[in-house]
């Protein structure tokens, strides 16, 4: 999932605070899922939101709405009534999410609620760890399905760096050394001498550093 | 234009040997010069940190031709940290053109370590891809993209390994995939534990690599138990046993240092008895001028003549093939 975290409160009543009539606006999937912008974080922020501006004398109304995804259009379109009568909408989406709404409300202000931290899963309870990077290039096949992209801090595809001890990455000892699982894994399956092989440098074109990105799927154009 | 001595030195068969030499925090050359000066005629070759705990300084690049100047030979040490694939290429034509003809490849300490840890870093490509792009250069005389280059930087290519870091049984894997990627020398990772150096030296003296590249270990001269310490605690893939701090805090403080090159002249002597290692490169951390006597006390100096024509001459050390 995309997994988000919300932005500090002190934060968010800063940037609302030009804005009398705001509409938080939650999304149902992702940032749910994390417990940082589903519809109940939104209950959570409105309540925190109208103490903290009442605190400072201010008055603003509040609004509360949360659709299924606000990265899909078919959903977003259920927003525009409350949107409309708003003056700004602090989206608790994803970039994704926030660059949507601004995008088909073009008259609105949107501002961020959250912070979109990365692409991860929730390890357990309470703790999310980052997975993958979005390079554009699956090779989980040759990393026994751990990414040294996403998950070593030098993003190394030959092998583990010297600071690799005890299992633990020397950039912080709390987070697993992604070439240490690497290994442990190819071992397991009797496969470790593959990993003597050159990985060749990656062609980064698909990922990020070849510009913003599109996925054209010609099979489902209309 | 002339190769490299220190190639030259390994090539003959001599046992060899390299120091460390870290750039200024700032514009003024005369710290490199003087640290290097006293360096001069001990060593081999110098080696020339590329902004080394990730806290800018003065460019390898740069401080090598300083070195050059002086007639001292150095070792251009080159992060994947901070330049991606076409700047790391250009460096290295323009440092070949400099007279630059030994290069390091690593992939450099983390930005978060340093002084500036909000930057990005680069990691475009990693060590062993600049060890395999610096061959491909050298020797077919093309940049990665197979473009032919109006002349070849022939550079004497190598790499750093570290017997103390972990998964132990890959570290000879891995030491093999950077001689097949091009690697002919390795500078280790200071070595305090012996046993489990030696036992690395074995394995891959076992698996034949020691014949394909030249192997220098690692020292550093501990000044104190602080710095033992320190360096136990704080320095990632160091390791340093029990034993080495106790002995460093037995001594009486005004004897520490003392007692420091004194371990580190012994660990050098047991050094030399390993089968299939080829040198030994002496990191003294802003400690330089230790170096000629750890190397006399060494039994390690004079150093190898090198001629222009590339012979040596006989009086030196060899090492055990």
């Amino acid at each position: 999932m995309i997994v988000g975290e919300q932005k500090p409160l002190a934060e968010i009543k800063s940037s609302v605070r030009p804005y009398s009539k705001l509409l938080i606006l939650g999304c149902g999937t992702c940032v749910k899922t994390c417990f940082a912008g589903g519809e109940d974080e939104v209950g959570i922020l409105a309540s925190a939101l109208r103490l903290a501006l009442k605190k400072d004398g201010q008055t603003a109304t509040i609004d509360e709405l949360t659709v299924e995804r606000q990265c899909e259009d078919e959903f977003l379109r259920e927003a525009a009534e409350s949107i409309a009568r708003a003056d700004a909408v602090l989206s608790l989406a994803c970039g994704a999410g926030v660059q949507m709404v601004a995008s088909r409300y073009a008259e609105t202000p949107v501002l961020p609620g959250l912070n979109t931290t990365f692409i991860g899963i929730l390890d357990k309870p309470g703790l999310f760890t980052e997975k993958c990077q979005a390079c554009g290039n699956c090779m989980l096949d040759v990393f026994h399905a751990i990414c040294p992209l996403g998950r070593c801090a030098k993003r190394l595809l030959n092998g583990p760096c010297g600071g690799s001890q005890m299992g633990k990455c020397e950039v912080n000892r709390d987070t697993d050394c992604a070439w240490q699982l690497i290994i442990d894994r190819a071992k397991a399956f009797g496969q470790l001498d593959a990993l003597a092989a050159y990985i060749p440098p990656k062609d980064w074109r698909t990922s990020y550093a070849g510009g913003p990105r599109k996925l054209l799927r010609e099979d489902l154009v209309i | 234009m002339n190769g490299s001595k220190l190639q030259q030195v390994l090539g003959s068969g001599k046992f060899a040997l390299t120091a460390e030499v870290g750039p200024p925090r700032g514009a003024n050359a005369d710290v490199i010069r003087q640290k290097a000066s006293r360096l001069k005629g001990y060593v081999d070759a110098v080696n020339v940190t590329d902004n080394q705990t990730a806290i800018v300084r003065m460019s390898s690049i740069s401080s090598c031709v300083h070195l050059i100047r002086m007639g001292v030979e150095p070792v251009m040490q080159m992060v994947t940290r901070d330049r991606n694939r076409i700047a790391l290429q250009s460096d290295i034509m323009g440092a070949y053109s400099l007279g630059i003809r030994n290069v390091l490849c690593l992939s450099g300490d983390h930005q978060t370590f340093g002084s500036q840890a909000e930057a990005m870093n680069v990691y475009d490509i990693d060590s062993l891809h600049l060890i395999h792009s610096l061959k491909r250069m050298r020797d077919e005389g093309k940049d990665m993209s197979g473009f032919e280059l109006n002349e070849a930087p022939k550079m004497f290519i190598g790499a750093a390994e570290n017997p103390f870091a972990d998964p132990f049984e890959y570290r000879v894997i891995r030491l093999a995939k950077k001689i097949s990627a091009g690697a002919e020398f390795i500078q280790t990772q200071c070595v305090y534990d012996l046993p489990r150096f030696k036992e690395w030296m074995r394995l891959a003296h076992e698996n034949g690599l020691t014949e394909k590249v030249h192997v220098l270990a690692g020292v550093t001269p501990l000044k104190s138990a602080r710095m033992a310490k320190y360096m136990a605690s704080r320095v990632s893939g160091m390791m340093i046993p029990e034993a080495v701090i106790k002995r460093m805090e037995g001594a009486a403080k005004a004897q520490a240092a003392e007692e420091g090159l004194n371990l580190c002249v012994e660990t050098i002597q047991e050094l030399t008895e390993i089968k299939g290692l080829h040198g030994i490169h002496i990191m003294a951390i802003e400690w330089e001028e230790t170096v000629p006597e750890i190397v006399r006390a060494a039994n390690l100096y004079p150093r190898p003549h090198v001629s222009e024509s590339g012979d040596s001459s006989a009086q030196e050390i060899p090492y055990r093939q």
